[in-house]
């Protein structure tokens, strides 16, 4: 019997290009201010203006950012590097090239793991300065335009571009080791990680392939992506793009495509023609740079807890569930109040309950960020403590919580000053017990009749009279013995 | 002639000690531009105002008892692309049209710190390219020797003022030669300094890992004062030498050279050099030898490379220099309504560039472009590398080197410009010293039979300035040289007419 052919199964074959602006104070070779936002080409001078005759000098601060996140990602660190002009003409680039590391990158053969046990081999990471920012008057881009206005604010800023060797599997993936790569610069302070304001920008590489294939598909590059999300959809779309394409008899163009958010599609952006000739050489201006093994392993010793061991911290240490590690190490300044309030809390479960669950949603319906509101890891540590102890209601803990944020201040202070403790003296509710069942004869017998749901009625009387402070624990117990 | 005025030196210690003021140094530099530049053609500019602040801030300096620094009050001209503040940086080419400097190159700096007045910016070949002046697209400057000849170039606007006594002093860019070859030509002293000596910041570049500003003087101790001035580790310069000793060569400058050991480099020493010219050197080693020194021929095979290498390397970076030149921030724009991006970019450099410069643009991408970059630039590196080994080994055997500077005297205006490889050849006597990153000092050794002086180039390991200028010393005090500058004939002024 003939057999019937079986459906073929593709993989995805994934790498990312992944800039980060390091957060350096000045540029990479001036003086003048790495800050965002400012009137246009006010944070210029010759050097980056491409003035005849101005010289480039290299900031420390900015190679040792490279260095830091060279080693966070397991890179070996390169003694000796030394930098190259690549060059092009385009308005944004004022010295028609651009000071690139080309075959001696600081940083090489890195790798970072993955939850799914994918190690994403990197192959190397280089410094180099970002070009100027283009505006176009009447139209999109360049082509078009009546005229287009140059802004080099941002022309000389730092970056470190991170290649990954085509190690991905699955658009997930992909999300991941970008979400990782965000958490690391973040923790390790070379970056502020903000995709949307373009401080880190990434290009994804994607190619499929019958299973089993050992040779690479025809690869496409989508560029534009502003979020960990967008990577995800936009690998997702590209992946079946190509699959349907192959299966259909196609076959896959190489180009550049641009991710677009709206209609949530990958859109063809240029066809590549051949490599395009960039002429690197020697950059003569600078010397090569040596990076002695004491500096590199003093900053190794400087080095911030990163957040893998954050993560391995959480769940091993203190036995988080993985998802509340993950909102923890993703947020790092959440995981950071938590182990700020870690120290004044011995009931630290709860504490990682209010982070994960009240303030996550306070902060996503308010849009804001921890360092926003106005409560302190000891005041936290505080307010669980009495919820802890039952010197106050979840009710009244959930109220407080809302009012320390917007207003911050003591818990334990504001409970003792609005008398917010719950009563939970025996005596004084036992009283007030007798006199509920005393004013509501007929709900007691309905109760003595097996009536249950009454008990809710008698419950919400007393919290009414002592306006919620009862502890409704102990309400329980004397009803059902009293009645 | 005999040479009957002041030297930078005496000028400056007549300013110090009030026996002449600063301002009427400055009105005699003024005076000798206003006779004899309409026949030189030297400057591109003067900048008299800033001369003249300089020069009252040392005049008042001096009325207040304070002693001076060094050369303070005594003028000097500048090359023009070299960047003073507020003032148009030329590099005489049409494409810096328009471009006034927004800052102060390291050097001028330094010069404003010892109150030097600068007189003016010179003429140069377009961007630094060329060994005669003549492709700057502002003016044809001419030898003062000679009138129908070229002062040599790059720097030949800055070697032909110092030659006809307009100023006593000038910087010039050294690339190739650009310095010593003009020296050579105009019968003064120029030395390019160890390739980070001086600080590179504000200087146009040309060649980056090539260029170094250099200076130029009427004798010896003037341009070893004027190097002393302007020399010094620089933060603004990565490339500039950091714990460098503060240089005080004018100190031992007098230094007997009897335990010299000099070396005669064989390979500048045949049928290529002009038969006058190798006699002036050899009779300049027997002067050495009279003064105690020794001397031994030594052989540099690499040099035969030395050309064909600096081309390939100098082009290589220029084209990359040079692609700032792009119309968009500063300089000459070419646009026409309608015209696009890549339009405005070919026709600002199209008319912008002159031929020479647009040569070697092409020839230095092509020489970088894929495929080609082993073949042309990393061999090229290789010759570096080669000429920089035998020159070491060299120096373990002898302290200095000679060769002539330029294989021929001043040649005629318009004779080798469309000659391009022969006008290559001027320089190969002065390629391999930047090539090498080696200083070298080029001092008048004679003239031709047609009265064109004639330069003798000594060479010298990295750091060795002091040890050149010694050398360099000890035979101008031998030969007297220094002394002699061209009888410059000021054309009558017509008398008017009815
Ligand atoms: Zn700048």
């Amino acid at each position: 019997m003939p057999q019937t052919p079986t459906q073929t199964e593709y993989e995805a074959v994934i790498g990312l290009e992944i800039h980060v602006q390091l957060r350096t104070q000045s540029k990479l070779f001036c003086p003048d201010s790495t800050r965002f936002g400012d009137e246009p080409n006010v944070n210029t001078c010759p050097v980056c203006l491409g003035y005849p005759g101005a010289l480039p000098v290299l900031n420390k601060k900015a190679v040792e950012y490279a260095v830091m996140l060279g080693l966070a990602l397991n890179c070996e660190i390169a003694e000796l590097s030394k930098f190259d002009r690549k060059h092009y003409f385009y308005p944004d680039l004022p010295k028609a090239y651009q000071i690139s590391q080309y075959n001696m990158p600081v940083c090489t053969n890195g790798y970072m793991e993955l939850s799914t046990g994918t190690r994403v081999r990197i192959n190397r990471a280089h410094m180099e300065e970002d070009a100027g920012k283009l505006v176009h008057a009447g139209a999109e881009g360049l082509a078009g335009s009546d005229y287009s206005l140059v802004d080099l604010n941002r022309a000389g800023t730092p970056l470190l571009e991170i290649v990954s060797e085509p190690d991905i599997k699955s658009a997930a993936e992909a999300r991941e080791y970008m979400t990782n790569m965000r958490n690391i610069v973040r923790y390790l302070g070379v970056c502020d990680g903000n995709m949307e304001e373009g401080s880190m920008r990434c290009d994804v590489n994607i190619s499929v392939r019958p299973k089993g294939q050992t040779e690479f598909g025809t690869k496409t590059e989508i560029k534009n992506m502003n979020s960990t999300r967008a990577i995800e959809q936009a690998a997702e779309y590209e992946i079946a793009r190509q699959v349907q394409i192959l299966e259909s008899g196609g076959s896959i163009t190489q180009a550049s495509r641009l991710w677009n958010e709206a209609t949530s599609e990958t859109m063809l952006m240029r066809v590549k023609e051949g490599e395009a000739d960039y002429r690197y050489f020697p950059e003569p201006d600078l010397r090569p740079l040596h990076i002695s093994r004491e500096w590199i392993e003093a900053l190794k010793r400087q080095l911030p807890e990163l957040p893998e061991e954050r993560r391995a911290r959480y769940i091993s240490e203190l036995d988080f569930s993985t998802h509340d590690a993950s909102i923890l190490v993703d947020v790092k300044e959440l995981g950071d109040f938590f182990d700020a309030a870690r120290p004044h809390c011995p009931h630290y479960k709860t504490l990682v309950n209010w982070l994960t669950g009240e303030i996550t949603a306070y902060l996503k319906t308010e849009k804001k960020s921890m360092a926003d509101t106005r409560l302190t890891p000891n005041a936290l540590a505080e307010l669980v403590e009495l919820q802890e102890n039952n010197t106050i209601s979840s009710t009244t803990a959930k109220k407080l919580l809302a009012e320390l944020l917007e207003k911050g201040g003591s818990p334990a202070k504001i409970v003792e000053e609005r008398d917010m403790a719950q009563i939970s003296d025996v005596g004084e509710l036992k009283k007030m017990v007798e006199d509920v069942i005393a004013n509501n004869p007929k709900q007691a017998q309905q109760f003595r009749d097996g009536k249950e749901q009454v008990l809710g009625f008698f419950v919400g009387q007393i919290m009414r009279a002592t306006q919620g402070s009862a502890n409704p624990e102990l309400v329980n117990q004397l009803l059902r013995e009293l009645i | 002639m005999m040479k009957t005025t002041r030297t930078a030196l005496e000028l400056h210690e007549a300013i110090q000690s009030g026996q002449q003021t600063a301002l009427s140094v400055l009105d005699d530099v003024y005076n000798k531009i206003a006779e004899h530049e309409p026949a030189i053609e030297g400057f591109n500019c003067l900048t008299q105002e800033l001369a003249r602040e300089t020069a009252r801030e040392v005049d008042r300096r001096v009325q207040v008892g304070e002693t001076l620094p060094l050369l303070a009050g005594v003028p000097i001209a500048i090359k023009d692309n070299i960047n003073i503040k507020g003032y148009p940086t030329t590099c005489s080419s049409r494409i810096l049209e328009g471009y006034v400097s927004p800052y102060d190159a390291t050097v001028y700096q330094k010069l404003k710190q010892h109150l030097m007045p600068v007189i003016g910016k010179t003429n140069l070949d377009e961007f630094a390219m060329g060994s005669s002046t003549e492709t700057s697209a502002l003016k044809i400057t001419k030898n003062p020797w000679d009138l129908s000849r070229v002062p040599g170039g790059s720097s030949g606007g800055s070697a032909a003022v110092v030659s006809a006594n307009m100023v006593p002093l000038s910087l010039g860019s050294d690339t190739g030669g650009s310095v010593r070859q003009p020296a050579s030509l105009c019968g003064i002293t120029g030395i390019k300094p160890t390739y980070g000596l001086v600080s590179r910041y504000g200087l146009v570049a040309f060649a980056s890992s090539l260029d170094q500003i250099s200076p130029f003087g009427q004798n010896v101790k003037d341009t070893a004062a004027l190097l002393q001035v302007i020399s010094g580790a620089d933060e603004l310069d990565s490339t500039s030498i950091k714990n460098h000793p503060e240089p005080n060569y004018l100190q031992c400058i007098d230094q007997d050279i009897s335990d010299l050991r000099i070396g005669v480099i064989q390979e500048l020493q045949n049928d290529a050099i002009q038969p006058e010219v190798l006699k002036s050197i050899q009779d300049a080693v027997q002067t050495f030898e009279s003064l105690g020194a020794t001397t031994q021929p030594v052989s540099l095979p690499s040099f035969q490379y030395a050309v064909a290498a600096y081309y390939i390397l100098a082009t290589a970076e220029a084209s990359s220099n040079l692609g700032r030149y792009d119309g968009v921030r500063y300089g000459q724009r070419v646009e026409e309504p309608d015209s696009d991006l890549h339009t405005m970019y070919r026709k600002t450099r199209s008319q912008g560039f002159g031929p020479e410069v647009k040569r070697r643009i092409i020839l230095g991408t092509f020489c970088l472009s894929s495929g080609y970059y082993d073949a042309f630039y990393a061999k090229a590196e290789k010759a570096r590398e080669l000429m920089r080994h035998e020159l070491r080994k060299a120096f373990e055997q002898v302290d200095i080197l000679v060769c002539p500077t330029s294989p021929s005297t001043a040649f005629k205006i318009g004779e080798k410009l469309n000659d391009p490889v022969n006008m290559y050849l001027s320089d190969i006597a002065t390629i391999p010293v930047n090539m090498a990153g080696i200083p070298a000092i080029s001092i008048p050794c004679g003239f031709d039979q047609q009265h064109l002086p004639i330069g003798l180039q000594l060479m010298g390991p990295h750091q060795s300035e002091a040890r050149l200028f010694q050398a360099a010393y000890a035979f101008e005090q031998k030969t007297g040289l220094c002394n002699l500058i061209p009888d410059l004939k000021i054309p009558p002024k017509s008398e008017p007419l009815i």
